[in-house]
């Protein structure tokens, strides 16, 4: 892989600069996390794997290196309120059942994961425990209460690796998810490769490409001051790529899902993480 | 009723006497700047968070005028030199009446 112009400016940029916080090293509490890695196996076309954090402004990035700065914390509040709020006809809330929410320590890194045959991502498993043990009504995809559930619940997954599961039952998912990213759509006639792949780290307009890691979901986006979810996120991509974005929480999305949570093999989950 | 207000504090727990400690404070509220319409085109009213006090030991240290320009969740950060051991009080004040605070102790060494 060629030295990307972007990251040669940003050795230049910081070499000799005492920061204790520079534009490679992300320490979230005073806790370490893997902003780069090297790239699973299965992908051919990278070397290197980078977590969205490394493409961001300086000032973008230290909001995110301390929780009172990080914005999205008001919404991680707001979770935590959620989670012990009794919903529904069985008179329960999460933690009737979940005493602890820091028992999902984890479960972030090995989502979405094949369940009964059906390919499951966090927000699957939050509406059904609204459904069938709350008698509650499920929350919308992106919505607030469930953006700032996810939160809630990735955060106790922090700086843990991710990894997900892409063989047996998962294998046929994470093929279609594959085949989404490569598979060219819209007016603008382009695949998810074409920008995250190919031409990360150079300017789109006047923004950094990244590569499209997700490790840092749900983020607090500074452009809409809110919790933005996976599936939100891809459809403002298949916008600006003028497609018709498929449904938030349809089987396209969780496979791409899976497929860009397995490119994301080993970077530390951020959740929630501060984008522009 | 502004719903889903919660004030946050960040200050820090000890500090050397004279010393400059940095203060962060963000309260999560609306702020409607009854500039906006809702989809009938009836006015939002407005509901901001229009007074912003910090006091220690009783003593007032910072009163802040909140206007309807400013945005969601109104964050402030200041520092402030800590003469001796004691407690501060941080007090918002909403339009529709509610007064919202929180306190945080401080030791000087």
């Amino acid at each position: 892989m060629n030295l990307k112009p972007w990251m040669t400016l940003a050795v230049a940029g910081f070499a000799g600069a005492a920061f204790a916080q520079d534009s490679s090293t992300l320490s979230i509490e005073g806790e370490a996390m893997v902003t780069e890695t090297a790239a699973p196996a299965h992908m051919e076309n990278v070397d290197t794997i980078y977590s969205g954090w490394r493409f961001r402004s300086t000032e973008t990035q230290a909001l995110e290196t301390d929780d009172f700065d990080n914005p999205a914390f008001v919404f991680v509040d707001q979770g935590i309120d959620l989670f012990d709020k009794v919903d529904g006809t069985e008179g329960k809330a999460c933690s009737s059942c979940h005493e602890n929410v820091e028992d999902f320590a984890g479960l972030r890194t090995q989502l979405p994961r094949v369940q009964d045959g059906e390919l499951v991502t966090m927000e699957n498993l939050i509406n059904d425990c609204r459904t069938e043990r709350m008698g509650a009504e499920a929350w919308k995809w992106s919505k607030g209460p469930m953006t700032a559930m996810t939160a809630l619940i990735g955060l106790q997954s922090r700086g843990m690796p991710m990894d997900v599961a892409i063989d047996g039952d998962a294998a046929p998912f994470w093929e279609k998810g594959k085949e989404l990213y490569y598979t060219r759509v819209g007016q603008l006639d382009m695949s998810c490769s074409n920008c995250h792949e190919d031409n990360y780290g150079v300017m789109i307009r006047a923004d950094h490409l990244s590569q499209g890691q997700i490790n840092g979901f749900p983020t607090y986006r500074l452009k809409n001051a809110k919790l933005n979810s996976i599936h939100g996120r891809f459809k403002g991509c298949m916008k600006n790529i003028r497609a018709t974005p498929f449904a938030e929480g349809g089987d396209e999305f969780k496979a791409l899902e899976l497929y860009l949570a397995s490119r994301g093999t080993g970077l530390s989950v951020e959740t929630p993480s501060v984008r522009n | 009723m502004a719903s889903g207000v919660k004030p946050r504090v960040k200050v820090p727990k000890t500090a050397a006497a004279g010393e400059a400690i940095t203060i962060k404070t963000l309260i999560s509220h609306k702020m409607e700047s009854g500039q906006r319409k809702d989809d009938d085109g009836n006015v939002i009213p407005r509901s901001i968070i229009n007074r912003f006090t910090a006091d220690f030991n009783g003593q007032n240290v910072i009163d802040v005028t909140l206007e309807p320009a400013i945005s969601t969740n109104p964050y402030f950060q200041f520092e402030a030199i800590v003469p001796e051991s004691g407690e501060f009080k941080f007090t918002w004040y909403d339009d529709d009446g509610d007064v919202y605070d929180t306190s945080k102790k401080i030791e000087v060494s």
